[in-house]
């Protein structure tokens, strides 16, 4: 499962709860988009299979929705490898930030990751993605494209910084 | 002092969120509520007027820990109504199927939720850092699981490969190998896990439970059975609306459910045991027994255990069904709908998970019912609370929360089933 070198972005959440969906509609728009070393996953909110897929990878991308009181749609960008960052706010028994901590505890950490959260507004059951989260989840996923297809030298995560 | 208020807030190492308030007044248990905030039914309203086919892809949504469950009492219901039975190499692939889901619940529950209790850790993540061999061992389990799911359900979380009289697609022999292999050495691991599990220390605990499972002339069940109780009730699941009633509590808005007018049952590992271990598997049963284990356990604490056995029946159970797996005539059988209801019910890893369905002579479900094991737990996880309680109101209120934690996480309660969101909320005054 893990390539050296290789990237993998993730897409994590749940697909019937609203804006939790954000992560994993930035994957389904990437697909076919991207050339065969950048894997693209779809995860339901399994941590323990978070750092399967991140194990041995050189980088990888997480996208999740989160919720921290900032506008629908606002892109939270950081990179996780610092101890304590990544703070999920999602509503899985394990989450993103677990997941993270875990794979730091047990040495199977990415040699870099981004964790890319889209603030969400409407968690509940059944409900649709709120307009701002969807065009934000769109953009996202053309930044990755342009990002992961541009023949750079190195291919680098996406635009860096922390969460405003 | 005889009146005091502590508020916990965020019940941790459950699946999914809920609450839970003790009240105490004059130093005395005034009350004790474990709140779950379910979506009213959601899925069950969803479901009406969708097509006959649907509800093993809809309702597996309901659960990112036991999707396969949900499939599979959607399934068996749904085939009931219609008049179909899948069986030979299709019921095995189902059984393969499920034991992977087991393996990778249990494995998750045992190392990363429930294991902390016992090493005196705040989290799995805590664990990790100390006793890596440990989680490194669980999340190999839990992967042999994965690729199991993976393999006959097409990806391991939310399988996306079952349909309504069998499979879209069926796997070959070859593809299973690998999963073979591995599933060889997380058997190794299982039976390393039960002895782990049996060294840790348990509090000196026993409930007078009453067990309800299902029951299988062939197997320890997981798939299909009838329903049966450690008091001698037994019954066909098509009289399950019968027996099994459900009423509104005020604190909940998952329902609460009776067996035979009485509140407080108990589904899930130490039901299964106790109804049915002569019929684990030779290795889960000489597992069972160097880990101390008698015919019956009562102790909720040592559910650890019995998971642990789970997770080694489910380990040989699975190789055995692979090793002599034939391959079906078509991935499918076919399934007509008719005007009928059906009942369907399967032990998903917390306990037994019932569906019914009423079909339209379009092939359209007029009506769905679906009980998960949590909801059927709750009112006997709040008698495992009072019990454990009662004794220890003196106790500060940090550490009365924490061991209420304990008594909720023995029962893997699967919130996110039947529930949103979990607070602990210690009222004492």
């Amino acid at each position: 499962m893990s390539t050296p070198g290789r990237t993998v972005v993730v897409g994590f959440g749940g697909v019937c709860r609203g804006d939790d969906a954000a992560g994993i509609e930035v994957v389904r728009l990437l697909r076919g988009t991207l050339p065969p070393q950048v894997a693209l996953v779809e995860n339901r909110g399994d941590a323990a299979e978070l750092i399967e897929s991140w194990s041995g990878a050189d980088l990888a991308v997480v996208v999740d929705a989160v919720r921290s009181g900032a506008p629908p749609g606002t892109v939270h960008r950081c990179h996780a490898l610092a101890p304590g960052a990544g703070r999920h706010l999602g509503s899985h028994g394990l989450g993103l930030r677990d997941a993270v901590e875990l794979a730091r505890a047990l040495g199977r950490l990415p040699r870099r990751l981004l964790i890319v959260g889209i603030e969400g507004a409407d968690f509940t059951l059944g409900a649709a993605m709120t307009p701002a989260v969807r065009r934000a989840a769109g953009a996202l996923a053309d930044e990755l494209a342009e990002r992961f297809t541009r023949p750079a030298p190195k291919a680098e995560g996406p635009a860096e910084g922390r969460s405003p | 002092m005889t009146h005091k208020t502590v508020s916990v807030g965020g019940l941790s190492r459950v699946e999914g969120e809920g609450a839970l308030t003790l009240r105490v007044r004059d130093g005395r248990l005034a009350g004790l509520e474990l709140r779950i905030y379910e979506p009213p039914r959601f899925f069950e309203a969803l479901l009406r007027g969708r097509a006959y086919t649907e509800p093993p892809d809809i309702t597996a949504r309901i659960c990112g820990i036991c999707p396969v469950a949900y499939q599979m009492s959607a399934c068996q219901a749904i085939e009931a109504a219609c008049g179909v039975e899948v069986t030979g190499p299709l019921r095995d692939l189902r059984l393969l199927l499920y034991y992977g889901e087991w393996i990778e619940s249990h494995a998750l529950h045992v190392y990363l939720l429930h294991a902390p209790d016992f090493l005196g850790y705040e989290s799995g993540l805590a664990l990790a850092a100390d006793r890596r061999d440990l989680v490194e061992r669980g999340l190999a389990l839990k992967k042999a699981g994965n690729e199991l799911v993976a393999a006959i359900g097409g990806r391991p979380i939310h399988p996306v490969n079952v349909r309504v009289g069998g499979f879209y697609r069926v796997p070959g022999r070859r593809e299973l190998a690998p999963v073979a292999e591995r599933l060889r050495r997380a058997l190794d691991q299982a039976l390393a896990t039960v002895e782990w599990a049996a060294s840790l220390d348990f509090p000196d605990v026993e409930h007078d439970y009453r067990f309800l499972a299902l029951r299988h002339p062939g197997e320890y069940a997981i798939l299909s059975g009838s329903v049966a109780t450690g008091d001698g009730v037994g019954f066909p699941v098509w009289e399950w609306p019968e027996h099994v009633t459900e009423e509104q509590v005020p604190h909940s808005t998952a329902l609460h459910a009776r067996l035979d007018g009485v509140a407080g049952y108990l589904a899930g590992p130490l039901a299964r045991y106790a109804l049915n271990s002569a019929q684990l598997s030779p290795l889960a049963r000489e597992a069972a027994a160097g880990a101390g284990l008698g015919p019956v356990c009562r102790n909720p604490f040592r559910s650890i255990v019995v998971r642990s056995v789970e997770i080694v029946h489910a380990c040989a159970e699975a190789l055995r069904i692979i090793d002599e797996l034939t391959e079906p005539e078509a991935p499918a059988v076919p399934v007509e709908p008719r005007a009928a209801t059906g009942h369907g019910a399967s032990e998903a890893p917390r306990g037994t998970l019932y569906h019914r369905y009423r079909l339209g002579p379009d092939g359209l479900i007029a009506e769905a019912d679906i009980v998960p094991p949590t909801a059927q737990n709750q009112a006997r996880i709040e008698a495992d609370l009072r019990a454990v309680v009662e004794p220890r109101l003196d106790l500060p209120g940090d550490e009365l929360a924490a061991l209420c934690e304990r008594a909720i996480r023995n029962h893997d309660p699967c919130i996110s089933c039947s529930a949103h969101f979990l607070d602990l909320h210690v009222d004492a005054r």
